[in-house]
């Protein structure tokens, strides 16, 4: 007996001068380049000074797509990271490869760190969870689009920023008169689709927006509001009222930042580049809706990315993962990545200190994607779960340029969008099996 | 006359082995598991799924999408191969002329060459760039508002005017030396009995080039064929929109950017069968006509 409770002793004594001597060591896999790469690294390096258990290290993978597919191919090696991090649209990817994650709730809790999704912003907490609204992913750097607008340029045609669509048709002609292209956007797929529909509250697909399962789901059920939307579209890109340069994101925020285009619509989390980009004074409002579509407008959902924990790691491994999810979404931290890099914080607590210390007195800007992520939400605004959709996105960006090229009417576009859509989204239910 | 020979009969085999190895781990391998996956729609994590027969091969040969970028594909690559040969040729003829500042020439003609395509397609970017290209300006010049990831045909004049340049340098040193290495007794009896340069040219010249010339042709369409994937990458800025990609770039776009494996493994097969008819035809047809000696 006595033997043994030494053996105990000794092991548990090891097993605590193990751990001290050898920090548990994870893999991080982003997608963040450049500044935002710094920013991460500071948050990695944060970690590991915090305590000496634990040791994170994040590996730069390239861009959205590339990380999923490196994770892909490193998972089926055997290889995979502890955490990765994935895209809205790669989300139905990983989270429908039952297995693939641990999610992140389940994680923290085996762990045993606290954990209450209530702490979790709205807007932030659906998206990436599954239909009982378990969070899966553990969202890290999330943004929502919102209009950017050149105060100079608004002030030399006498106009307020618009808060619907209606109204900026009504200005759109005097901002052009002043010397401007009144409007250009950045991503139509994420703006004009995703969160067109959540703005107001249109079902994106049936199945609860795919949320229920793969399995027959259909996009785009009601295309009314949409296609006159698109027309509208087609026609102020006619008159010289908008301005598209195609479907990458930077060559149409070029002209906003040359001080050509008087409003942009772009990421919450464009604001840090945008800030170190520009010259004039700019501000932000929320993304515009018909009034003839909503009187009542809902919130929009996220974009950007969620942190996964991949299965097929020990133990201690998955607890120093939730340990990092922790420091993660701690307050300091979360203010830190959203003074330095704009995208929104994701807890509650975190949005209170910005509020408290007055960041949003200094810079009210940066305010205005968690303002429009916390307004009244409603059935259709929680977010969307699709497969093959960087697909689905592609056919949409196709399309569009189509339309607002004048080459086919938006009823024909969505026409096509529906039909490729489902047809795709039927192929992804059977890699499902 | 004594034969040399191996003491062991499995000898040769053994010395072969290396060789068909990598051609099987690297090329037989790979083909049989690209057939394979594209009778399945696969889940990308754990490679299982359904088995769809043919389904992933009729999507694709049905779909109106797929038939857009082979036509693109197929005009492209002639557009390039013709281009790019045509004026590689005519520079080399050019400078195999120039007695003067010869190597400055050759050299001037050459570097681009030691460009990386992505660097290639990087430098086209700029050059066609909707807000600071100077082509564009150029363009604009003329009255041609050209904005290439907006417009389909201006997209498509900007890749396949990068894709030409880059490959001008390859066909002209390989022209060259070609031309250098014809005789000059050759040159010299035929300017004798010829007075007109481009008559001579057409008639001993360009002849004498043929074996050179289908070469090139081979390896200018495997280039525009496989070889512009950067270049066009870089073009659409990783947003294919509404701008014409080659058939490559969609198995990559599908494959890897999608993770729809299936769909993407039947258009590689699709791509391998017409690699493997276009080069029995350029054997077949044309090769007749080509005197190596």
């Amino acid at each position: 007996m006595l033997r043994n409770t030494i053996l105990a002793a000794t092991g548990a004594a090891m097993t605590a001068f193990a751990a001290h001597a050898e920090p548990v060591e994870i893999t991080w896999w982003h997608a963040m380049g450049g500044q935002l790469g710094e920013t991460v690294n500071e948050i990695a390096k944060g970690f590991n000074e915090s305590q000496d258990a634990y040791q994170i290290t994040p590996v730069y993978k390239g861009g959205y797509e590339d990380t999923l597919t490196a994770t892909i191919a490193a998972f089926r090696a055997g290889e995979q990271p502890n955490v990765v991090q994935v895209f809205d649209a790669g989300a139905a990817t990983i989270i429908g490869a039952k297995g693939a994650v641990v999610p992140a709730e389940d994680l923290i809790q085996e762990a045993g760190v606290a954990f209450d999704a209530n702490d979790y912003i709205d807007g932030v907490r659906y998206f990436y969870a599954d239909s009982d609204g378990k969070m899966i992913g553990m969202p890290f750097n999330s943004s929502t689009p919102i209009l950017y607008y050149n105060v100079e340029a608004l002030e030399a045609a006498g106009v307020e920023p618009p808060k619907t669509w209606e109204e900026f048709e009504a200005i759109a002609p005097q901002i052009k008169e002043a010397g401007y292209t009144p409007l250009a956007q950045s991503h139509l797929p994420w703006i004009f689709t995703e969160n067109f529909m959540s703005r107001h509250n249109i079902p994106f697909a049936t199945n609860a927006n795919g949320f229920e399962g793969v399995a027959g789901t259909e996009i785009l059920p009601e295309t009314a509001a949409i296609e006159a939307h698109f027309d509208k579209l087609a026609a102020w890109n006619e008159a010289g009222l908008f301005g598209f340069y195609g479907a990458a994101w930077g060559a149409n925020q070029t002209p906003f930042e040359n001080g050509e285009v008087a409003m942009w619509l772009g990421s919450s989390g464009s604001f840090g580049g945008l800030r170190n980009a520009v010259d004039f004074p700019f501000s932000a409002t929320y993304l515009p809706y018909w009034e003839g579509v909503t009187e009542s407008p809902t919130n929009t959902f996220i974009g950007g990315a969620a942190l996964f924990a991949m299965a097929g790691h020990p133990e201690e491994e998955n607890t120093a993962t939730a340990e990092f999810f922790k420091y993660l979404s701690s307050p300091d931290v979360q203010l830190m990545w959203h003074q330095q890099t704009g995208y929104v914080p994701i807890t509650k607590a975190a949005y209170e200190k910005a509020q408290e210390i007055g960041y949003y007195d200094e810079v009210p800007q940066a305010e205005v994607g968690i303002q429009q992520l916390s307004l009244p939400g409603g059935a259709w605004s929680k977010g969307y779960r699709m497969g093959f959709y960087v697909q689905i996105r592609d056919v949409m960006n196709r399309e569009y340029a189509q339309v607002i090229n004048g080459e086919k009417s938006a009823a024909e576009a969505f026409e096509v969008i529906k039909a490729e859509g489902n047809k795709l989204l039927d192929r992804f239910a059977k890699t499902m099996n | 006359m004594k034969k040399a020979q191996f003491n062991s009969r499995w000898m040769p085999y053994a010395l072969l082995m290396p060789q068909m190895a990598i051609i099987g781990i690297f090329f037989l391998w790979p083909a049989a598991e690209a057939i394979r996956s594209s009778f399945y729609l696969e889940d990308p994590f754990f490679g299982t799924g359904t088995f769809v027969g043919f389904e992933n091969y009729s999507n694709v040969l049905t779909d109106p999408n797929y038939r857009r970028s082979a036509v693109f594909t197929a005009a492209f690559t002639l557009t390039v191969v013709f281009v790019s040969l045509g004026l590689g040729l005519l520079f080399a003829v050019s400078a195999d002329r120039v007695l003067r500042g010869q190597q400055t020439y050759k050299t001037l003609l050459m570097w681009v060459y030691a460009i990386a395509p992505p660097v290639a397609g990087l430098i086209g970017v700029m050059l066609f760039d909707q807000h600071i290209g100077p082509l564009t300006d150029a363009a604009a010049a003329i009255g041609w508002n050209l904005q290439i990831g907006v417009d389909y045909w201006d997209t498509a004049v900007a890749i396949t005017v990068v894709s030409a340049w880059k490959q001008i340098p390859y066909n002209f040193i390989f022209f060259l030396s070609a031309l250098q290495s014809i005789p000059s007794s050759v040159k010299e009896a035929a300017a004798i009995d010829c007075r007109s340069e481009t008559r001579r040219f057409w008639t001993v010249t360009f002849p004498l080039l043929a074996p050179m010339t289908f070469f090139l042709m081979i390896l200018n369409t495997t280039y525009a064929l496989f070889e512009t994937f950067g270049t066009v990458d870089l073009m659409v800025q990783d947003q294919p929109g509404n701008s014409p990609v080659t058939l490559v770039y969609k198995v990559y776009r599908d494959g890897f950017r999608g993770n729809d494996l299936g769909g993407s493994a039947a258009q590689s097969v699709i791509l391998m069968v017409l690699v493997l008819v276009l080069t029995i035809a350029q054997f077949r047809l044309i090769e007749r006509r080509v005197h190596y000696s």
